[in-house]
């Protein structure tokens, strides 16, 4: 076993590993019980997410999955501010 | 799988190390998320996704396709610096929302006990 | 304008993060990224942020240093919890802490060096007390708690925001 062998073998360990956390964040976001825990969870989700697609930009060997990596780093920032306004507020835009 | 058989071997070896590290640090943060019994105990674990997860992931993307293109790959660096900056603003804007709607709960409804308050 | 210096920071960063972001130091690059550097630099200045110096550049330093050590460490500290530890023998809880430090910008720093630690978060903060709440996923010594927050990182910030 060498060491590409080694290295492709933990690029599908970690997708996998990424796949059961989001799988654990999706059931959270599911469960609840409250507003505030579903949209932790869906933070942790545009979190894991990003992670995915850098593991798949690796195992491609493309730099193009980093454009949506940074895509999604920044939209998550921004509905999950949005939403955190919304339970404190009731309104998004005073 | 074009990637993986390119690199030197060295290279291979950490990268893929980093690689696990990073999304099992990123799992035991869901599965903190999914176990922990409060919304404020459940605040801390997914911080490890975006800390040192995210930060072992960009740093294996970064060897990666340093090696891949035989020159310095740095953007990923601009990922770990949004993070830094993004992820302290989201987390202390979820837990003041929560620690509002609880006060907004226990003054409704004086029974219900808000968690830890 | 007091202080230019920060201004021209706020410039280089951005025209670091242009270069970056295209993966280039080439000279049309540097010819884009200049003008919309200053630009941006000039929309934020006529915004008139409040103005806040910063002294002695090498205690940050330091400080970035000890918080990614303690990131590091509190990351194995919260997966041994989430892994190990059975919910009744955790001690989760708030904790108030009196803070002297009185700078907004130091005190958003504070709040994203603690909230970037895993283990604790940042509840809310009392400006007219001064007293900070901290929610703490491993309450079992408090004292070691606010030792760790005073000496460890106000006393940091307060040298470089007085």
């Amino acid at each position: 076993m060498n060491a590409a062998d080694v290295l492709s073998a933990a690029m599908t360990i970690s997708q996998l590993m990424l796949a059961a956390a989001m799988m654990c964040a999706l059931l959270r976001l599911v469960l609840g019980p409250r507003a505030q825990d579903r949209v932790l969870a869906l933070d942790t989700l545009y979190v894991l997410a990003m992670l995915v697609m850098l593991t798949f930009g690796m195992r491609e060997g493309s730099t193009h999955y980093f454009e949506t990596a940074l895509v999604i780093a920044l939209l998550g920032f921004v509905a999950t501010a949005a939403l955190a306004k919304f339970l404190m507020r009731g309104t998004v835009i005073e | 799988m074009s990637a993986a058989e390119q690199l030197p071997a060295l290279a291979a070896l950490v990268v893929a190390a980093l690689l696990v590290f990073g999304a099992a640090l990123a799992l035991i943060g869901a599965i903190g998320l999914l176990r922990l019994k409060t919304f404020y105990e459940r605040v801390h674990p997914p911080t490890m996704a975006t800390t040192l997860g995210t930060g072992s992931v960009l740093i294996a993307s970064m060897i990666l396709f340093s090696a891949l293109e035989s020159r310095p790959v740095l953007h990923e660096i601009l990922i770990g610096i949004f993070m830094t900056l993004t992820t302290p603003v989201t987390f202390m804007l979820l837990v003041r929302a929560a620690l509002h709607r609880d006060r907004l709960d226990q003054a409704d409804d004086p029974p219900r006990e808000a968690p830890m308050l | 304008m007091k202080s230019w210096s920060s201004y021209v920071l706020l410039a280089l960063a951005l025209v670091a993060l242009w270069l970056t972001l295209n993966q280039t130091l080439a000279a049309a690059q540097w010819l884009l990224a200049i003008p919309i550097a200053i630009a941006a630099t000039w929309g934020y200045a006529s915004l008139r942020p409040a103005h806040t110096p910063v002294r002695r550049v090498w205690v940050g330093l330091a400080l970035a240093f000890a918080v990614l050590g303690d990131i590091v460490r509190s990351n194995f500290a919260v997966a041994r919890i989430v892994i190990f530890a059975r919910s009744r023998d955790r001690t989760a809880g708030f904790l108030d802490i009196p803070l002297e430090l009185r700078n907004s910008l130091g005190l958003a720093l504070l709040a994203c060096i603690v909230t970037s630690t895993p283990g604790t978060s940042w509840a809310r903060y009392d400006a007219t007390a001064g007293v900070l709440t901290l929610h703490i996923l491993d309450l079992i010594d408090e004292d070691a708690w606010i030792d760790l927050i005073k000496t460890r990182y106000e006393r940091r910030l307060l040298e470089m925001f007085p």
